[in-house]
């Protein structure tokens, strides 16, 4: 099986108001297809660890590879261009672009990537809401619609480019249990059936049983 | 790579949702380059009618004879004395001609000049006006009606009749409105003037000639040169003034100087005659420049505001578009984008609120004794306003948006993200 994502011997500072060392020589793989969580107490760095590993946070110390290429010391530009093609991503707070309509938020990162013509990325972003049932949504104002429905439309976005590896900040956080596991069985179609790997902090116990593996973290640096 | 149309389907996204505040911030530019370009127009119009008033009238460079006293008196020329004190009393002006010596070749030696636009002679003596027993004095003036009004806007100041008529009329007289006004006359009646040397001459009244000048007004009139030769028994060229009009005003100095001194005449330019002139001018232009440029940087700080909100407001839609791939750069031209269209659509409106504005003022009546030809303020649409007005529109939305725009480039996504 070949590595998606391999972190290696990453460490980070929080430098204000005084240093304090967050991520202690944190090391792990995941591989394709793989679904892996990560748990662990709340200020345990699982989330700072998450936007490291997202490209996004670029102040730390350790060699970061996404598919086997060394991302760490990258330019700014380059590393949103991986971001845009080989990272998926879904929040706690299923962060829409309020003023665009669904269809248009899940078409956005592929009209920045501007690999395929307007019509396929159209077609694309159709066939992934239909995936997720929401394909009825495609023409309402993103503020306009639940919960649930903003968090699947996130997850959309997040396929929209056919990434990598997607990731999520405790995606399930914020709904209700219907719908956190609606989003768990939708995550793990997209493992089992196109070999998507994927890689959540998460809270919430039973949903990371049913992952995997699981990555515990505390104090900075990962226990099992 | 940038990709223009999705950061400009954003940007419009963005404006078109906060249609309240967008229309907001492009009406502080239409109000800004609106009223730059009515003042702008509106003051250099007053101006270049307060200039026309004296320079349209004045010639750039005026030739004559001086009546002065003798640079070297003839003690000077005496070898014996040249180590010595004189003191000359009682020092009189040379006796002198009026008329330009060959005044005629002179002409024509100038109008082959390429940085003279026209040369017009002129023959100016004193003259009395006679009604019944009263003399009362006054200044005629002999000139080419045709020539005079093309080059010198003569025809702007003639109340009644045309330059046309005195130039067909032969002993025709182009009356002073004041003389008209002390001596009762209308067009077509005859006034009869005596020069200095004796002898009455009836002219024909073809029309009136009202300078804006009252006490001009009252003694100056015109005829044509023949006449004027022909009252006065000289020959024809018998030519006391030639009046240049260059191409290019800063000529005037230079070339002025070369004529004095290859023609042995008096030359004064335009610039040494009306020199408190140019500057009651520059001072008018710079009033006008400083008003507009306030309005305009007002205009400024209202879009740099506006868009400091909007990115407020935005921060979430910001960190998304970096968490999905967009590139600071990108975030920065989405952002700039929203301004430069502000700039732009607010320019427009204001090129087409200044014009419409400064058109109506054009429609007021103004009237006034100096200016007898102009009825409504004088406007000047100057084609060049609206394209300093448009740059400025742009220039200064460019400014206001960049600072904020720079902001939005650096926000950390992970704050934001993770503020929530």
């Amino acid at each position: 099986m070949s590595v998606v994502l391999e972190a290696k011997h990453i460490n980070k500072y929080f430098r204000k108001p005084v240093t304090f060392h967050v991520l202690k020589d944190v090391n792990f793989k995941i591989e394709k297809g793989e679904f892996v969580s990560i748990m662990g107490k709340s200020g345990c760095g699982k989330s700072t660890l998450l936007y490291i590993l997202s490209t996004m946070d670029t102040d730390y110390e350790g060699e970061l590879l996404l598919n086997n290429q060394l991302v760490s010391g990258q330019n700014r530009d380059h590393l949103s261009y991986l971001r845009n093609k080989h990272i998926g991503f879904v929040f706690q707070f299923h962060y829409l672009l309020s003023d665009f309509s669904v269809l248009e938020n899940v078409m956005l990162p592929a009209k920045k990537l501007a690999e395929k013509s307007l019509k396929e990325i159209e077609y694309d972003a159709i066939q992934k809401l239909k995936m997720l049932d929401i394909e009825n949504l495609a023409n309402k104002r993103a503020s306009r619609i639940s919960g649930g429905e903003k968090q699947r439309v996130a997850i959309a976005r997040a396929l929209i480019n056919n990434p990598s590896i997607i990731m999520g900040d405790e995606p399930t956080g914020n709904l209700d249990s219907y719908n956190a596991e609606n989003v768990f069985n939708i995550f793990k179609e997209l493992s089992n059936e196109q070999g998507l790997s994927l890689l959540i902090v998460t809270h919430d116990e039973d949903f990371a049983k049913k992952t995997n593996r699981i990555i515990q973290m505390g104090d900075g640096a990962i226990i099992s | 790579m940038t990709n223009w149309r999705v950061i400009l389907s954003i940007a419009k996204t963005h404006l078109l949702t906060k249609i309240k505040q967008t229309s907001t911030a492009a009406l502080g530019v239409t109000f800004g380059i609106g009223s730059y370009i009515t003042l702008v127009c509106f003051m250099t119009g007053l101006n270049s009618m307060l200039d026309g008033l004296i320079l349209n009238q004045t010639p750039h460079i005026h030739i004559y004879n001086e009546i002065e006293p003798s640079k070297k008196q003839p003690i000077t020329l005496y070898n014996k004395l040249t180590n010595n004190f004189t003191v000359v009393h009682s020092v009189k002006p040379k006796l002198s001609q009026k008329k330009i010596h060959n005044a005629l070749p002179i002409i024509k030696y100038l109008e082959e000049n390429k940085n003279i636009r026209g040369v017009l002679p002129q023959i100016k003596t004193q003259i009395f006006y006679i009604a019944g027993s009263i003399e009362l004095g006054g200044n005629l003036i002999g000139i080419n009606p045709i020539d005079e009004a093309k080059l010198f806007n003569i025809q702007d100041y003639i109340v009644e009749g045309s330059a046309q008529d005195l130039q067909n009329t032969d002993n025709g007289i182009l009356l002073g409105i004041g003389i008209a006004k002390k001596m009762s006359l209308k067009v077509g009646d005859r006034v009869q003037i005596s020069p200095i040397s004796g002898g009455i001459f009836p002219l024909k009244i073809v029309g009136f000639y009202q300078s804006g000048i009252a006490d001009l007004d009252a003694i100056q009139s015109y005829t044509n040169i023949k006449t004027v030769q022909r009252v006065l028994g000289e020959a024809q060229n018998y030519i006391t003034d030639i009046n240049i009009k260059l191409y290019d005003i800063e000529q005037a100095v230079p070339l002025s100087k070369i004529i004095e001194k290859q023609f042995n005449v008096r030359a004064i330019d335009i610039k040494t005659a009306n020199a408190q002139f140019e500057t009651g001018t520059a001072v008018r232009n710079l009033i006008t420049y400083a008003v507009s440029i306030t309005l305009l940087i007002v205009a400024g700080f209202g879009i740099y505001n506006i868009l400091n909100m909007l990115i407020y407001e935005k921060m979430n839609d910001i960190a998304i578009l970096k968490a999905t791939g967009f590139s600071g750069k990108d975030v920065q031209l989405i952002f700039m984008s929203q301004a430069m269209i502000i700039g732009f659509v607010g320019g427009i409106l204001g090129l087409l609120v200044g014009f419409g504005l400064a058109k109506f003022i054009g429609t007021i009546p103004f009237q006034t004794e100096a200016l007898p030809t102009i009825e409504t303020y004088p406007i000047n649409m100057n084609p060049m306003f609206f394209v300093i007005g448009f740059s400025f529109a742009m220039i200064s939305t460019f400014l206001a948006g960049y600072l904020p725009s720079k902001k939005a480039r650096k926000i950390d996504p992970v704050k934001i993200i993770r503020g929530q």
